[in-house]
């Protein structure tokens, strides 16, 4: 009986002892001492491939962390799958990623039709699906999806945002929209009309293109003849490119607004032509490479000498490469604050509590707020007018939900 | 009596026609064919998660290539938009579940059914349509499905580009199972009901007519076959098989989209056929292996150009194995009999 006693009471103590030492690191899946595993799916390919850039500097960006010692000593494993913008290729993309490569989290993953597809498989397999690069409404849904989490500021409040300023600026203006058909443009256009309220019948035309289209030239023929003085843009990058050029060459001069999404001088303005863009309005929550206001702002000088030391064969100037390193960097800085306890539970905590989270990518004033009630990440955004070099902010920023 | 059939088919069929498939009536293949289902059992009890699911996508593949080999192996007509069939499965089966809450195991017959009508219907004014012709008429079938899936008007039903989530179902009667497990030996269940069906019905008289009408249509009507009838049966048939894969498909995958079901996927099954092997039954599920597989690993091989590595692997195989896998087979069986 002694003898039992004797290693009962050893057994107790090897396990108290052991566990302090246990509870010092958690790991995950795809984590071990030396690395974490992350992954996404990101349009490289398809129609919307400019937006390849993301993912482009994402992976720079993670290489500088990794040369620079890692995150907590652990090297950071980027696994980023080519998805073509296209939803059923993001499903075996991040099915691969998840029961194959096994890691740790999602995240900065690009399209709203794209998430959607895979958003109730991550969430029943409590995987964490951060900072998605697409402002859908859905994203910030915290009781039914809590391991989803959206970036970019909400399409709805957007164009709550552009319709108020329309209602402000141009009372009787008769107002014509071009938006895409997915839930992408849909969810701006639900947006743009409740910001109406009761004078949605402002609108006089609404046409739809689908992403796959070769061009927007005959839905920008039908909106002009419909007599609108405000057209509205809820599209993509090409799409942008075609109607900012369509709607000039027709000789039509409506008040234009464009999606912030797609406001990219390098990827947008300058196919289309640079003077044909001026006086578009857009939202813009980070800054603008090429804008006179940040010319001597250190952050461009940082920025600068960072794409020219891993994207040297990139065109620095392009904006796109901004909002891609702001994911970035957030996403650093959850990893960092996991410590060693990085499991997806605590990955998940961590993104949900940010708190005044400022990056100098980020407009003067903007700061990333998270909480477990409201994963909307930007809650304000600056009003911004194209004046043929830059887009010049106009007024304060807009405080946004 | 098989053997009588077989000996008269002998004289009569130009030579080098493959014979309906012959029944395993040695010892040796009955029990090979057991330890096959047995081993099939165990599969989802040895395999992670990923591979079950890549194991059950080989049973959907050869269920479908089943489908298209019924029509093009054993009835000679030509198909290159056999995915638009696998598509009406998919949506089918999608669109009961999703929308109308009909259970699974329901939906997959009830899209068999739809295909079947469908199949048969286009069947009809293809009668007048031979080789080529008839091959162009299905390629305009595959070209056009994916965008009447987006079609505006559809799109309470479809769910337009974004297509349909689905959920996973669970295993019932509160077996001790993953959802991927449960989900694999339904549809290793399913696909096995299949296979047996399409034994029995190439080995009866429509078999036998499908057979004779691919190899000689005009002598085959004048010993009384009715051409256009079971022609038109064979497109329904092949069309139900090929819906019922869709089907599994839609619910394996979870998901449905315009973009799952390009002509690219209509190329892909007849690939299958051929590298599977025509007219034969275990070729639809070497071929359905192969178009799981290849695609995976010329990528591995390289990152830079996949499809050219998966032509070049393509093209090694139909040099080395003109009559397929299965004709391989069959060829070396021969020469060790």
């Amino acid at each position: 009986m002694t003898k039992i006693w004797k290693a009962f009471v050893v057994v107790v103590c090897a396990t108290v002892l052991a566990m302090p030492a246990q509870a010092q690191k958690k790991y995950g899946p795809g984590v071990s001492d030396t690395e974490i595993k992350i992954g996404q799916t990101m349009a490289y390919s398809g129609p919307a491939s400019s937006y390849g850039a993301l993912g482009k500097v994402q992976a720079a960006y993670f290489k500088m962390i990794n040369e620079q010692g890692g995150i907590n000593g652990r090297k950071i494993n980027f696994i980023s799958l080519d998805d073509a913008f296209s939803p059923p290729k993001t499903v075996e993309g991040v099915r691969r990623l998840i029961e194959q490569e096994n890691v740790l989290a999602l995240f900065g993953m690009i399209g709203t039709a794209s998430n959607a597809a895979v958003h109730r498989y991550v969430n029943s397999k409590k995987i964490p699906h951060l900072f998605i690069t697409s402002g859908a409404t859905k994203w910030n849904d915290p009781k039914d999806f809590p391991w989803t989490l959206p970036f970019y500021p909400s399409y709805h409040s957007e164009a709550v945002i552009y319709a108020k300023h329309i209602l402000a600026t141009k009372p009787g203006a008769k107002i014509a929209v071009l938006f895409q058909n997915d839930d992408y443009g849909k969810d701006y256009l639900k947006g743009f009309k409740e910001g109406l309220g009761a004078k949605a019948n402002m609108i006089v035309a609404e046409a739809s293109y689908e992403l796959s289209d070769p061009t927007v030239d005959s839905q920008i023929i039908s909106l002009k003849a419909s007599g609108a003085d405000v057209l509205v843009q809820f599209i993509l990058n090409k799409a942008a490119a075609q109607a900012i050029r369509k709607v000039h060459d027709l000789g039509w001069r409506p008040t234009r607004y464009l999606s912030s999404t797609s406001t990219s001088i390098a990827a947008v303005l300058k196919p289309a032509g640079i003077d044909k863009a001026v006086g578009i309005y857009s939202l813009a929550w980070y800054k603008d490479p090429v804008a006179k206001q940040w010319e001597n702002d250190p952050w461009l000088k940082e920025h600068q000498a960072f794409m020219k030391k891993y994207l040297p064969q990139d065109d620095a100037t392009q904006s796109t490469y901004v909002p891609g390193v702001l994911i970035a960097q957030t996403m650093v800085q959850v990893l960092k604050a996991c410590g060693d306890e990085l499991t997806r539970e605590n990955v998940l905590k961590q993104a949900t509590t940010l708190k005044d989270l400022q990056f100098p990518g980020l407009l003067p004033g903007i700061k990333l707020n998270t909480s477990p009630a409201d994963y909307a990440m930007l809650h304000a955004l600056q009003m911004v007018q194209f004046d043929g070099t830059q887009w010049a902010r106009q007024g304060e920023l807009m405080s946004v939900k | 009596m098989a053997s009588d059939y077989e000996s008269v088919a002998a004289v009569i069929l130009p030579a080098g026609s493959s014979v309906a498939a012959k029944a395993p009536s040695s010892l040796r293949s009955r029990a090979a064919l057991a330890a096959l289902l047995i081993a099939a059992c165990a599969l989802p009890f040895v395999l992670q998660n990923y591979h079950i699911f890549q194991a059950t996508m080989v049973l959907v593949y050869a269920v479908a290539l089943l489908g298209l080999n019924l029509l093009t192996g054993y009835n000679g007509q030509i198909s290159l938009g056999h995915g638009a069939f696998y598509a009406i499965g998919a949506y089918a089966a999608a669109i009961l579940m999703d929308r109308f809450g009909v259970p699974y195991w329901l939906s997959v017959p009830a899209a068999g059914a739809c295909c079947l009508a469908v199949g048969f219907l286009f069947g009809l004014p293809a009668l007048k349509l031979e080789g080529l012709y008839l091959a162009l008429a299905t390629f305009a079938l595959g070209m056009a499905l994916p965008q009447l899936l987006k079609y505006k008007h559809l799109e309470a039903w479809t769910g337009g580009v974004g297509g349909l989530v689905l959920t996973k179902p669970e295993a019932p009667f509160a077996l001790p199972l993953d959802p991927d497990q449960w989900l694999y030996l339904f549809v290793l269940a399913v696909t096995v009901l299949m296979f047996v069906v399409a034994r029995n019905l190439l080995h009866g008289s429509v078999g036998r007519a499908m057979i004779a009408i691919r190899d000689q249509a005009m002598a085959a009507e004048t010993m009384g076959i009715n051409n256009a009838l079971c022609k038109s049966l064979t497109f329904g048939v092949s069309a139900m098989y090929t819906g019922v894969a869709g089907a599994l498909g839609a619910i394996v995958v979870q998901f449905v989209a315009p973009e799952s079901f390009t002509i690219f996927l209509s190329i892909t099954l007849l690939v299958g056929v051929v590298v599977g092997g025509l007219a034969s039954i275990p070729g639809a599920l070497y071929g359905a292996v192969f178009i799981q597989f290849i695609p995976n690993i010329a990528e591995k091989i390289s990152k830079a150009a996949p499809w050219a590595i998966y032509g070049v692997i393509l093209i090694a195989l139909m040099f080395v194995m003109p009559t397929g896998v299965a004709g391989a087979i069959r060829a070396v069986r021969a020469r060790f009999a």
